[in-house]
């Protein structure tokens, strides 16, 4: 075998060694430190929650990831158009920029109780939420991609009589692809994130209510197991997002992958 | 300096009568920047370049010889004074110019034969015809990557390619269009010497072969004598013209010759008036 072959493999097994590390630790803490199962479950009975409510999990999972994906796509569409917009005008951008960092520091938490007032206990507000959270990455991300387009470049392109727009489809938004990746990454987690927030305040549906009805029983190995399904959702969507990025965007990964 | 002295420099030469009209006409141009507080970058140039001239401008670092090549192009407007294209005054960026800078500024993203297309998806007339003749566009663009010795690298991306390549793909993206009028900047100001001299040559061809009016921008003085057919020296900040020599030498002019006494003497000669300048 290569070696560089085998460095590849230890890497892509590095990941499943941590977490069976953290698994073992786990299991040893909860057998010998004296917590009490009742608020500190082992992996084996967390296991077990998973089998006995294997459906509702499916079922409330389903939902979280519809509702999530919904406030991420949404957050995609609106944020890819601001971005445009901010990163291609200086004028929108000094107008627009300083409104949109005061509302990314609002805790959307805080933005909660507006969204059911307005919406309803539900979906809605969940996918609000989502949306508020993973939007805000993706406009700053396109806007720094078009942003920092060389002069050169454009010079090239303004002497061969290139319209704003054609300088825009021909190297802003190409340029700007792996900053809207890198973006996508952060804000499908964010999605995720959004959602079970709202989900603990205000919904019948979901992995948040799952947990928050789970927690109220006492059953806290569900809630582990709650835990569990939202970081697995979370690492799959983020690695989804990751292998549209290298096919997107395969160049500029040149630095990494060699020639 | 203007009109009537270039003519005078240039006396009757029966294949240079279409020159008597400069094709670029620069006259009393001033340009001061807006955050300069009316300091002048460039002061009162005025110049003529003829159809199929080539001119090298040269001159200390930073005396605006780039803010020369962004006024005749017209993505700079002159603050005073006229720039004038084929009789027409330049208010706005004139279409279909090629450029290339030190940076080759090709896209990532593209195949280095799809970068050699875009002048071609943009400059009309092949813009509109791209769907129609899109063969015949892509047989153009590998036409001129033969001719720079690129041929087989086509389907190569651009930072697959070493930094002499890039710089003869960006030629090729500059003159696929053919366009009457090429701005070089520097461009081979970031090679090493043996490829920078390879690539003069490789310019000089291209130029003998499709003869485009150029203006090459440069700090090497060996370089601006062999491929120009007249140097405009330049002095400092605010910029003005204070000297132009003739290079006579025949064409193709070669590597080899530029070490020859006649060369050698030109250089020096403009060597002591930039000195002259810089003082």
């Amino acid at each position: 075998m290569k070696p560089s072959v085998r460095t590849r493999m230890y890497r892509q097994a590095m990941p499943w060694l941590l977490a069976a590390l953290l698994l073992a630790c786990w299991q040893l803490v909860s057998t010998h430190s004296g917590i009490s199962h009742a608020i500190f479950p082992s992996p084996g009975e967390v296991l077990l929650a998973f089998k006995r409510y294997s459906s509702p999990l499916t079922e409330h999972a389903l939902h979280t990831v519809i509702t999530s994906l919904i406030g991420f796509f949404l957050a995609l569409v609106g944020g890819v158009l601001i971005g445009l917009a901010i990163g291609a005008s200086p004028f929108v951008y000094s107008g627009v920029y300083p409104l949109l960092v005061a509302f990314n520091a609002i805790p959307k938490v805080a933005l909660l109780p507006l969204f059911v007032l307005w919406c309803g206990i539900g979906a809605t507000p969940a996918v609000l939420t989502a949306f508020s959270l993973a939007f805000f990455p993706i406009v700053v991300n396109v806007a720094t991609g078009l942003a920092t387009i060389e002069p050169e470049m454009e010079d090239v392109m303004r002497a061969l009589g290139a319209r704003r727009d054609e300088i825009l489809l021909k190297v802003g938004i190409p340029r700007s692809l792996p900053y809207l990746f890198a973006a996508l990454k952060v804000s499908i987690t964010l999605a995720f994130v959004g959602s079970v927030i709202s989900e603990t305040v205000a919904s019948n549906e979901g992995i948040g209510v799952l947990m928050m009805a789970a927690s109220s029983r006492f059953e806290v190995s569900l809630v582990f197991a709650g835990i569990i399904v939202i970081a697995v959702l979370a690492v799959a969507f983020y690695g989804i997002c990751g292998l549209v990025e290298s096919r997107m965007a395969h160049w500029a990964f040149r630095a990494r992958g060699g020639q | 300096m203007n009109l009537q002295l270039v003519s005078v420099q240039q006396p009757a030469e029966p294949e240079r009568q279409a020159d008597a009209r400069p094709f670029i006409d620069l006259k009393n141009v001033s340009l001061a920047y807006d955050g300069d507080a009316g300091a002048l970058t460039l002061d009162r140039v005025s110049l003529g370049i003829g159809l199929g001239e080539f001119i090298a401008v040269v001159g200390p670092s930073g005396c605006g010889k780039s803010t020369l090549t962004k006024l005749v192009t017209g993505l700079l407007p002159a603050t005073s004074g006229e720039v004038m294209v084929d009789d027409k005054l330049v208010r706005r960026p004139i279409k279909g110019v090629g450029m290339a800078f030190q940076n080759a500024t090709l896209m990532p993203w593209r195949t280095t034969l799809r970068n050699v297309l875009l002048p071609l998806e943009i400059v009309q007339p092949f813009k509109r015809e791209r769907r129609r003749k899109r063969v015949e566009h892509r047989a153009r663009a590998q036409a001129m990557l033969d001719a720079v010795g690129l041929g087989a690298f086509g389907a190569k991306f651009p930072w697959q390619l070493s930094g002499g390549m890039q710089q003869r793909a960006n030629l090729c993206r500059a003159l696929v269009h053919e366009p009457k009028l090429l701005m070089l900047d520097e461009p081979f100001a970031a090679l090493d010497a043996f490829t920078r001299e390879e690539l003069w040559v490789v310019m000089q061809t291209l130029w003998l072969q499709h003869r485009f009016s150029a203006v090459l921008v440069t700090h090497d003085l060996r370089e601006a004598v062999f491929l120009a057919d007249r140097v405009v020296v330049m002095s400092q900040k605010p910029a003005r013209i204070i000297h132009e020599r003739k290079i006579d030498l025949a064409r193709p002019r070669t590597v080899e010759g530029s070490f020859d006494p006649q060369f050698i003497d030109i250089v020096h000669e403009l060597r002591g008036k930039i000195i002259e300048a810089r003082s």
